[in-house]
């Protein structure tokens, strides 16, 4: 089999999988008739109804705004600490506990508190609550991407007078990238769980208020419906991730491939 | 004028302490080129280190052109052993160059000057914009010079340069630096543990004893120059003095046992 139509096959089998699972779960929900399995074909009008068209901004807008500031504010602040904390081992070995603490910490059981201490549960407390947890892969991600930088780096461009803040800027951070992503990467896929999950608890819009709204009035359509979605957005957010990541650490590749390492 | 005045460096306190460097003295002139050999381990980095104001000493001082080095000096470069870790493998060439000029006071039309004359001095115009991963061990290396001489230093430091290329390539570094050196009119101090090089390079040579180090003798070398791989390497003049830097290693390379070694001998007997 050549290269290509391996490729050809593998891209086929990608898209014919999926497809096969939903065909397999209409023709069997059809003969099978259980109200908490609805059709497909019902959970489709459900999600069109649901997400694309009448109620695109009052549910699916929120909950991505959520996920978007709740992930960014986790990326600047992880980085942002990271950073110091990668370089000061004094600094880390005070901190590392407050660190493991927390990051510990199931996120459900912050949830009642942070309702209590925000006095909010709209937009404040969900990306707040996001931006805490997502920290966490950033932020030790960073921490060991900044220790891992190869010394003689450092030294050569002290050498050269490279002041402390270029340092940072053209040395440690690029250094550390590739470990950065593998944080966001992480916290990404987080970002969606926290959503859903501070949605879930209490909130008047979004992906995770119609879930709930669908549990408590027993209606098996939307719950899908919102399943269905929750899934796709992860799944492309992953999608979208990967893309950027080819572009920012594409050096990394090919040094990689022409390092022995 | 670069002055080592009884440098000392010791890691560590209490008895665990590393003494590296021992009662080191030893005097660059300018336009000078000296190579600093020793038996391995020596602490011939932690000398450089040193000298580069990367490493506070512990005894001693380290004097340039009449100013006492505390911190990197700005008319100093500093090329390591190690190219494909002292080079940027996420930005280009060019911007590897770069780096020791863009905290310069400088116009942008003369930082890309200096860098397209430092890619020129090496022979690499043509790989400016090739990550450094591109490019071969000994093409690497040529990247280090460059951003050294970009640098406009009068002193270059280089530590074991081309300990890690092939011997053809070496050869050509070699000239390279002999090169520059003329073109460039810079004092370079060189540390190698190949003895074969450092005659070839030098004006003078500084032998070093094992640690903790101290100056085991200087040679000058009266080699004609300019200096040919070949020509130069057939001279008896070149045989005899490798033959006595060789012998000078050699006895250094089977320290005296130390009381400490000595009494661990015999309670084993």
């Amino acid at each position: 089999m050549s290269r290509r139509t391996y490729h050809a096959l593998a891209i086929t089998a990608e898209i014919a999988v999926p497809v096969l699972i939903l065909v397999v779960w209409q023709v069997w929900t059809a003969r099978a008739d259980d109200a908490r399995f609805p059709k497909l074909t019902t959970i489709l009008a459900e999600f069109q109804d649901l997400w694309l068209f009448s109620q695109f901004t009052t549910h699916v807008v929120p909950s991505l705004e959520r996920i978007a500031l709740g992930f960014g504010i986790a990326v600047v602040v992880g980085v942002a600490l990271g950073v110091p904390l990668g370089l000061s081992r004094r600094t880390r070995s005070l901190a590392m506990p407050h660190i493991e603490y927390w990051r510990a910490m199931p996120p459900p059981a912050l949830l009642p508190i942070s309702i209590l201490l925000l006095k909010d549960i709209g937009n404040k407390q969900k990306v707040t609550f996001i931006a805490f947890f997502c920290m966490f892969p950033i932020l030790l991600n960073t921490i060991d991407g900044v220790r891992g930088i190869d010394p003689t780096l450092i030294d050569t461009a002290r050498s050269y007078g490279v002041p402390r803040r270029e340092r940072i800027r053209r040395l440690v951070l690029p250094a550390a990238l590739p470990q950065i992503f593998a944080g966001m990467r992480t916290s990404l896929s987080l970002a969606v769980i926290m959503m859903v999950l501070a949605e879930y608890f209490s909130s008047t819009s979004g992906v995770g208020y119609v879930l709930l709204i669908s549990k408590n009035t027993f209606q098996m359509a939307p719950m899908w419906a919102a399943i269905l979605l929750i899934g796709l957005l992860g799944y492309l957010l992953n999608v979208l991730f990967l893309l950027v990541e080819r572009r920012a650490l594409a050096w990394h590749r090919g040094w990689r491939a022409a390092t022995p390492q | 004028m670069l002055e080592i005045k009884s440098l000392g460096k010791t890691y560590g306190t209490g008895p665990t302490a590393t003494h590296a460097v021992g009662d080191l003295s030893f005097t660059v002139e300018d336009n000078e080129l000296v190579c600093v050999v020793g038996p391995s381990g020596c602490g011939k980095t932690t000398l450089l280190k040193c000298i580069a104001g990367l490493l506070p000493p512990s005894a001693g001082e380290i004097v340039l052109r009449g100013r006492r080095i505390t911190s990197p000096p700005p008319e100093m470069a500093l090329v390591f052993q190690e190219y494909s870790r002292s080079l940027m493998p996420w930005t280009s060439v060019r911007n590897n160059v770069l780096l020791p000029l863009r905290h310069k006071k400088l116009t942008r039309s003369e930082r890309a000057r200096l860098v397209e004359e430092g890619l020129e001095a090496v022979g690499l115009t043509r790989f400016a914009d090739h990550y450094p991963w591109q490019l071969s061990g000994g093409m690497q290396q040529r990247v280090a010079i460059a951003r050294a001489l970009a640098y406009q230093p009068s002193i270059l430091l280089m530590d074991e340069p081309f300990a890690s290329v092939d011997a053809q390539t070496r050869g050509d570094l070699e000239d390279l630096v002999l090169q520059v050196r003329d073109e460039f009119g810079i004092t370079i101090l060189f540390v190698t543990h190949d003895i074969d090089e450092s005659v070839y390079l030098s004006d003078r040579i500084v032998v070093l004893t094992h640690a903790p180090t101290e100056v085991k003798e200087i040679l000058p070398v009266d080699l004609p120059r300019p200096r040919d791989q070949i020509e130069t390497k057939e001279l008896p003049e070149f045989a005899h003095l490798r033959a006595h830097v060789y012998r000078l290693i050699k006895r250094e390379e089977q320290p005296p046992l130390t009381g400490e070694e000595v009494r661990a001998t015999h309670s084993e007997v």
